[in-house]
């Protein structure tokens, strides 16, 4: 073994440790901001706890209608008694829009062929979870949904 | 010295032609009863050539965004002479190419062409096929229809539930919690400059690769004689009967069934009745409808995506799990493994038109 390799700390060994941190530090400059920038920035969204969906005479009996309750859709169904119900739109699945199927009266997904009775339970098909349901008051003809 | 030699010459001294001629020359192909899936590789380059070409042209008006989209497309198909054309091949060959690749990487698999030293050949082929797929489903959003919509929201859903990395992964493909106008401008940057980019350097170092280790054969021929054939002339103009009658195909394919545009995307209306994604993603969006919404304690989704990424992760490790290619017990294992996959895709594609 050199001599040289068992003495302590060189002056080479110093400096690549400093030119070895400062690249280390550089690269780290320069891909921090460019990994930031491509993360989208949290978007500020004014909660919206109620929303006006509509009019129950512009929604006929055994129906469904996608409303918008903030940047999310949701689902206002009349059923056969004339009820008025709302649950959010997104499949619990993969997060496509579901519909109301008047035929069978149950909400349905056509993207994978998820199941929701009409209390929101997923009933068959994929959806793991029940679809969130919302309160809904009928003041005289105007519909306001509430998130419970 | 006469006028061509003199120019040859030139060439020579500065840009080193002569030799890339004589490496040209030298190339050969090995002719055996397996030779056509020879064919597919440069099959498959032919209609990547033809993404580029028709892609650049279909820039020149289309706008990425989500007010603008629809109607450029719009505008291409219905105003632009011969824009029905253009974009109609654009979207034919984007499917015959990903056909051409299952087709070449298959053949590589059943014949082992990726047994040493081609290891890193294969695993930039498959890098090169995650790449086309995710230029397929980036290009698919872009004319902002409804089917495109709703395989984007599925699609990047999808990414979202790999355990850990999902959420981040998944605002980082949107551009934010949504599929809305911010995905729409990041998926044409994605398709247009980010992974042509990738696809330039892990192309370049694969045909490179290919020109290292010359044409490989398979097994049972290895060490035997074979008759071979010229490079250039020969095995490029058979080459080139294969490309005319690709032109001839995406024409009649254009002609005769254009490229549907559909309805443009309402981000308030329920995904319509049918919708099925592009054939290539069928037979796992087939799978996933199959499986229960609980498999144990874990979503039935969860398990269905972590098991096409752990296939996946196989696929680009196949030359490094089989490593001894004179070992037939192990070659006839993966042959097996490789025929009941493509079988399952095959059967799941199938299941998935028919219902």
């Amino acid at each position: 073994m050199e001599p040289n390799e068992t003495r302590g700390p060189t002056r080479r060994g110093f400096l690549n440790y400093l030119l070895g941190t400062s690249a280390v530090a550089t690269l780290g400059a320069i891909f921090y901001p460019i990994f930031r920038f491509m993360v989208p920035p949290a978007v500020v969204e004014a909660q919206q706890n109620s929303v006006s969906a509509g009019k129950v005479n512009d929604l006929a009996i055994n129906s469904g209608k996608i409303f918008k309750f903030g940047s999310k859709p949701g689902i206002l169904i009349r059923t056969q008694s004339g009820e008025v119900k709302a649950f959010s739109a997104s499949c619990t699945h993969l997060d496509c829009i579901v519909q109301y199927d008047p035929g069978s009266k149950e909400i349905i997904c056509a993207c994978h062929g998820g199941k929701y009775d009409l209390t929101g339970k997923n009933v068959s098909g994929p959806p793991p979870r029940p679809l969130d349901e919302f309160t809904v008051n009928v003041k005289g003809d105007d519909i306001t949904v509430t998130k419970a | 010295m006469t006028r061509t030699e003199s120019v040859r010459l030139w060439l020579d001294e500065r840009l080193g032609i002569n030799s890339a001629i004589a490496l040209a020359q030298k190339k050969e192909v090995p002719e055996h009863r397996h030779s056509i899936w020879y064919y597919f590789g440069g099959m498959t380059l032919f209609l990547f050539i033809v993404q580029v070409t028709t892609g650049i042209m279909l820039l020149l008006y289309y706008r990425p965004s989500a007010e603008g989209a629809f109607e450029s497309v719009q505008f291409i198909i219905t105003e632009v002479e011969f824009g029905w054309l253009i974009r109609s091949v654009h979207s034919w060959s984007a499917n015959l190419l990903i056909a051409a690749l299952f087709i070449h990487m298959f053949s590589v698999f059943f014949l082992s062409a990726y047994r040493a030293p081609r290891e890193m050949t294969w695993v930039t082929g498959v890098a090169l096929l995650f790449i086309c797929i995710a230029f397929g489903f980036s290009g698919y959003l872009l004319p902002w229809n409804e089917l495109a919509f709703f395989a984007t929201k599925v699609g990047t859903e999808i990414s979202g539930v790999v355990p850990l990395v999902g959420r981040p992964m998944l605002r980082f493909l949107r551009g934010g919690d949504e599929v809305t106008g911010a995905t729409l401008t990041r998926f044409f940057g994605f398709h247009v400059a980010i992974l042509p980019a990738i696809t330039t350097v892990i192309l370049g170092v694969h045909l490179l690769l290919v020109q290292m280790h010359g044409m490989s054969v398979p097994p049972g021929v290895e060490g035997k004689e074979v008759k071979k054939m010229k490079f250039v002339p020969n095995f490029l103009l058979r080459d080139l009967i294969g490309w005319i009658l690709a032109i001839g195909a995406l024409a009649a394919l254009a002609a005769i069934f254009p490229w549907e545009l559909g309805h443009k995307a309402d981000a308030f209306a329920p995904a319509p009745a049918g919708i099925k994604p592009e054939w290539y993603f069928l037979f796992m969006f087939q799978t996933l409808k199959y499986l229960p919404a609980k498999i144990l304690f874990l979503d039935g989704e969860v398990v269905g995506i972590m098991a096409f990424g752990l296939g996946g992760l196989f696929l680009l490790l196949v030359p490094f799990l089989n490593k001894e290619p004179g070992n037939t017990r192990r070659k006839r294992v993966f042959t097996i493994i490789g025929a009941l996959v493509v079988a399952f895709m095959v059967i799941m594609t199938i299941v998935g038109y028919v219902t």
